[in-house]
């Protein structure tokens, strides 16, 4: 054995990296006191559908867990900001803890009824049991019931400036974070065994990856996370219902930013998540016929790009901004490279 | 010696069709057993059953003295069965290496800075070494063989399940490829040996089982087993027809 084995995982590209993550992350920080209200609301948005991707990109991309089901876990941690701060009085910031653990505590019995099922059958599996959820709340009068609630007097208290700065950072924390999240999941042993997962089940288990543990671990954290935006969305939307908690919709737009930008790498949800919010400023004004140009969009993608756009910009220019890969260097040798 | 694998009268079926029918097969403690058997037999299918990719209708396997008929295959990783698997399984999104690192990191049990040097030799044994950072999915199909092997190897397996390593090899790679698989055997590791190329097969084995139709067919000395004229009437004609 030789010591000169290193594994080796940073590149040029993640340092520039970097240098360009402080300076952004100082630029977001200071928002609240240099940018307009209606700027900040779209930050928030755009944040938070960062952090929903990122997460669904660790599950879906690496997991092979093909949600269409996580509205599920958006409406738990709305409706636990109803029913813990509205009806019983808590302080919704730390309510959002509450529906965040709550989800996560959810997922684990739902896994078990979800992963008999594989593929088409479980994407659509997934989805079957959040409209269950949609009714339950639907049908919940105490919280709402089908026609929602506003829970404006939660937050009665808190001065407005407060209220939406403290909404902006909360979002920037956990879109920001969801991406130095998966990156340092990934550069972990786990990055490993989850890499493994998404390019053979059945050779991962071959070689001592416990997938079905796996799997329900990436399936808990997930609805976790999902919980604790859904929480920060209602939190700033002041008003829920069903149909706006538990909607398709989350899981259409976030799977268009993930597979439009890239499946499977870090970079892909960042550029999906900005291109998606660069089009729907500029073709707002043209109406319904927005919608038509995203699928025509992601048809394209799909059809022309193979692994969405990162991938291609990196098979091209091996550019590895977040590197999780592990090269071996050793001095006795020179190795090739990809 | 002991028995580290002993299969006690296993089955396993496909709907109408029985793949292993009734067969029990054990090894004892450095041991290499080699496996013939027409196209369909049930090899594989008792390699799944080994590995625990599949769980057997009848019988118990049992290694190292304790049942492991329904322990999950990660598990019977840890334990020591590694394997490779006739149609390569690469990690293709991850380098040569890291398809090792993982092994030796979830069924080796070791940090990825230990698994890292222990990679790198198990490279160099399997002529892998010139392409560790290499992606999987670029590797030829020969390439992918090896990567089998290493990839089974980096586990750290006191038994290792090899599923046809060998075809395609020429006359100096197989003997590069049954100096590795002896070298291996000199370090203590068990061997059982699914393969059609049977000139390799006997420079490594030490008793061969002719398997059909699921059931066992010969079993017993390498050179006696292929004298033999039951083995050469299944084995042989079948193969050749098929």
């Amino acid at each position: 054995m030789r010591l000169d084995v290193v594994i080796e995982t940073a590149t040029r590209a993640s340092r520039t990296g970097a240098v360009v993550a402080i300076g952004v992350i100082a630029a977001v920080a200071s928002m609240p006191w240099w940018a307009g209200s209606g700027t900040m609301r779209t930050g928030v948005e755009l944040l938070y559908y960062l952090a929903l991707a990122q997460v669904w990109n660790l599950m879906a991309g690496y997991g092979g867990l093909i949600s269409f089901g996580q509205q599920a876990f958006i409406g738990i941690g709305g409706y636990a900001l109803v029913l813990f701060a509205y009806r019983l009085g808590l302080d919704p910031y730390l309510t959002l803890a509450i529906g965040s653990a709550l989800a996560g505590l959810f997922a684990w019995p739902m896994s078990k009824l979800l992963f008999r099922l594989h593929g088409a059958y479980f994407a659509v599996g997934t989805w079957i049991v959040a409209e269950c959820w949609r009714l339950v709340f639907a049908n919940w009068s105490w919280l709402g019931g089908g026609s929602g609630i506003s829970i404006t007097a939660t937050v009665r208290g808190i001065e407005p400036w407060w209220r939406e700065a403290l909404a902006f950072w909360l979002a920037a924390l956990i879109g920001l974070g969801s991406i130095a999240g998966v990156y340092l999941l990934l550069r972990s042993r786990f990055g490993l065994a989850l890499m493994a997962l998404r390019d053979s089940e059945v050779a991962s288990e071959s070689i001592g990856i416990s997938v079905t543990q796996l799997k329900t671990w990436v399936y808990v954290v997930a609805a976790a996370a999902f919980g604790l935006v859904g929480g920060l969305i209602f939190l700033t939307k002041l008003r829920i219902s069903p149909d706006s908690a538990v909607s398709i919709n989350w899981s259409v737009t976030i799977v268009f930013i993930v597979v439009v930008g890239g499946i499977g790498t870090i970079e892909g949800p960042i550029i999906g998540v900005v291109l998606y919010f660069l089009l729907r400023e500029y073709l707002a004004d043209y109406g319904a016929i927005y919608m038509i140009v995203f699928g025509l969009l992601a048809i394209t993608v799909m059809l022309t790009l193979k692994g969405g756009i990162w991938g291609t910009v990196q098979r091209r220019f091996d550019l590895h901004f977040f590197p999780v890969q592990r090269r071996l260097r050793s001095s006795q040798q020179t190795l090739n490279s990809t | 010696m002991d028995a580290l694998l002993r299969l006690d009268n296993v089955s396993k079926s496909f709907g109408a069709l029985k793949a292993v029918d009734g067969l029990s097969v054990s090894l004892q403690t450095g041991e290499a057993l080699g496996i013939l058997g027409p196209n369909g037999a049930g090899k594989s299918t008792l390699f799944n059953l080994i590995a625990g990719h599949m769980r057997p209708d009848a019988g118990r396997i049992f290694y190292d003295g304790n049942d492991i008929t329904t322990q999950p295959a990660a598990e019977r990783c840890r334990l020591g069965i590694g394997r490779s698997f006739q149609i390569p399984h690469p990690f293709a999104g991850m380098t040569v290496f890291e398809n090792l690192l993982v092994g030796a990191v979830f069924g080796g049990g070791l940090t990825e800075r230990a698994g890292a040097a222990e990679c790198h030799a198990i490279l160099k044994r399997t002529d892998l070494a010139a392409k560790a950072n290499r992606l999987a999915g670029s590797l030829t199909l020969l390439d992918r063989k090896r990567l089998e092997l290493a990839r089974a190897m980096s586990t750290r397996p006191r038994l290792l399940l090899l599923d046809e390593i060998a075809g395609g090899l020429t006359d100096d790679e197989t003997l590069l490829l049954t100096d590795t698989i002896n070298g291996l055997r000199r370090e203590g590791v068990s061997i059982i040996w699914i393969e059609h190329v049977v000139r390799a097969l006997l420079r490594v084995v030490d008793r061969l089982v002719v398997i059909n139709l699921g059931a066992l067919l010969q079993e017993g000395e390498p050179q006696a087993v292929m004298a033999s004229r039951e083995v050469r009437e299944v084995y042989m004609g079948m193969d050749a027809s098929a």
